[in-house]
């Protein structure tokens, strides 16, 4: 897979404990290796405690292996001096849209992150005028970021790691307390972002946005425990249940139309692929969904 | 059966900051009217004022215009005894699990009951009973520590602190948000279980719409700090210009047979559960089948 093409993250033998009481440790990640590579877009799922966004906060340096590297474009992330520029290059946006906005308006907000990296004064506002017109924000520059909706404030959020133009986006479950269409708008942002070359990596419990992914690594008691693309992940529906987790309704009804149709692609993982499958059949698709 | 309000809410209307530049009204002509025994969703945008709202549901704010009856009692009545109250209405917070403060899980359950002056033997019951609803046996957990919990778990032990007040109206702020889908799946069951078993009227915010349509009677949608339109999920879902007037988007099921419809077939959109789709689907098939089977070109 990408052969030829230098990995941007290198998770490499990783384990993490946390120390409780001095001397009792709780495992959480237990010897974890994998890539990301520049322009890759990957789901990060598990239930919850499975240990899914103490790796994410890896990522960026947040945390550090208690034993084992992750190495962003070569800088390792246990070395103090480096952590700014991996910043740089890997941001972040959590769970909780209040905990992440400060300034008074959200153009100051996004400007917060550029003002400590020596960016000059004009290069700012150009880049601050580019990261709100990416999320669909440039309208709201002036406004207060605590009267906006919670999907506008992710994406304020977003556009202060876009100002910094880092090379990956980590999105830790930034999506869990928005409604549909604060969930539609960001996805529509992260989308875009993908097209335009940035690495994705979205830890998440949707399983429709997984479907949106490359590439899905499955964590479970702190163990990679299956990795493929969403359509091959979503096959492995008991698998995936008996930890906790799910698939896509789309991925149900197509396997019950299937039970009843055996022409009907079981495979299916989003919604529009339903329909496209219903039309298939009916322009006389006898043929099999191979 | 017949139908008692547990919860009458008329013309409610709050203004934050009022007579200050900041000024910004929350809620206005707010009217619900909450049978006992019902399982009820309040859907919105952020700050559509569902929060505000349910906060009135207790006495923790009081209206300021318009009226909040609780089982017959207004709150505003100088005589309500607000104690009482509280314990009649359990309201659970946004991430409970961040309000826990006792080391040990049966503790932090025990608090409560502790608090109200009941008698040892009787606040032990109740913790027991309460660790039971939730699915925390009471014997394995109850010595627990409470920060090796799972964020499922934690939240399970935040819910059964309010259980273990009895209360008879559960008020739950997004009761599942950020909870992986087995844990979701169980929490609502549990929550269904006291609403069908032990009769405790339910009242919970929610963005998700898969969960408003497994659990709740009836829904009230809220824009712009008034209620809107309310009825069952399947009244409200099967009314697209409602849904796309108003922004509240669709369960994904029901998005697909929306998708199916506007490629021009015709789908029953009250049929949306997985099941009911994936049925719809094959009788179109089915159809198109039986029709090509006799001759007739599509």
């Amino acid at each position: 897979m990408m052969i030829g093409k230098k990995p941007l993250i290198q998770v490499e033998d990783v384990s993490f404990q946390y120390l409780v009481n001095k001397d009792e440790k709780i495992p959480v990640l237990k010897n974890i290796s994998f890539n990301i590579y520049p322009g890759e877009y990957v789901a990060i799922i598990g239930h919850n405690g499975s240990g899914k966004s103490t790796l994410s906060k890896h990522l960026n340096g947040i945390l550090k292996p208690s034993q084992g590297e992750v190495l962003v474009n070569g800088m390792n992330t246990k070395e103090k001096r480096l952590l700014k520029r991996i910043r740089q290059e890997v941001g972040m946006v959590f769970q909780n849209p209040d905990n992440q906005l400060i300034a008074t308006t959200v153009e100051d907000d996004v400007a917060f992150g550029l003002e400590n990296t020596g960016v000059p004064m004009d290069e700012m506002e150009s880049r601050i005028r580019f990261a709100l017109d990416v999320v669909g924000m440039s309208e709201m520059s002036k406004r207060a970021p605590h009267h906006l909706s919670g999907g506008q404030k992710q994406r304020v959020a977003i556009a202060g790691i876009i100002a910094m133009m880092p090379k990956c986006l980590v999105l830790d479950e930034a999506t869990s307390m928005l409604d549909t269409y604060g969930r539609k708008d960001i996805l529509k942002v992260i989308r875009k972002l993908n097209d335009d070359g940035m690495a994705i990596i979205t830890v998440t419990h949707h399983m429709s946005e997984v479907a949106e992914a490359d590439r899905v690594i499955v964590i479970e008691g702190g163990n990679i425990v299956l990795q493929g693309t969403p359509r091959e992940i979503f096959q492995k529906k008991a698998f995936l249940q008996n930890i906790q987790l799910d698939v896509p309704a789309a991925s149900r009804i197509a396997e019950l139309v299937h039970h009843n149709h055996a022409n009907f692609n079981p495979e299916i993982i989003h919604s529009y692929e339903i329909v496209n499958e219903v039309k298939r059949l009916l322009k006389g698709g006898e043929n099999e969904w191979r | 059966m017949a139908m008692k309000p547990i919860l009458e809410i008329r013309d409610l209307e709050h203004v934050y900051m009022k007579n200050t530049p900041l000024e910004h009204r929350a809620l206005s002509n707010v009217n619900m009217t909450i049978n006992k025994g019902e399982c009820i969703a309040i859907i919105g945008h952020t700050g559509s004022g569902k929060s505000t709202l349910i906060q009135h549901f207790n006495g923790l704010m009081t209206p300021q215009k318009g009226t909040v009856i609780v089982d017959g009692e207004d709150v505003l009545n100088s005589k309500i005894d607000i104690k009482a109250l509280r314990r009649k209405v359990g309201l659970v917070f946004q991430n409970p699990e961040s309000q826990l403060f006792e080391r040990l899980i049966g503790d932090d359950i025990a608090y409560g009951p502790l608090k109200m002056g009941l008698p040892i033997k009787e606040v032990r019951d109740r913790v027991e009973w309460a660790m039971e609803m939730v699915g925390l046996p009471f014997d394995e957990m109850k010595d627990r520590p409470t920060y090796a919990l799972s964020g499922g778990q934690k939240r399970k032990v935040a819910l059964a602190g309010v259980l273990a007040l009895q209360p008879e109206i559960l008020v739950l702020d997004e009761p599942t948000a950020g909870l992986d889908p087995r844990s979701k799946i169980e929490l609502l069951d549990r929550i269904k279980k006291l609403n069908r078993k032990e009769n405790i009227t339910i009242i919970f915010i929610s963005h998700n719409l898969e969960e408003v349509t497994y659990m709740a009677d009836r829904l009230y949608v809220m824009a712009n700090g008034t209620n809107i339109i309310d009825g069952t999920p399947s009244e409200i879902f099967s009314n697209k210009n409602i849904l796309k007037e108003n922004n509240i988007g669709t369960p994904e099921t029901v998005e697909i047979l929306y998708l199916l419809q506007d490629a021009g077939f015709s789908i029953d959109s009250r049929q949306y559960e997985v099941d009911g789709v994936a049925n719809q689907i094959s009788s179109i098939l089915q159809y198109f089948q039986e029709v090509r089977a006799n001759g007739i070109s599509v």
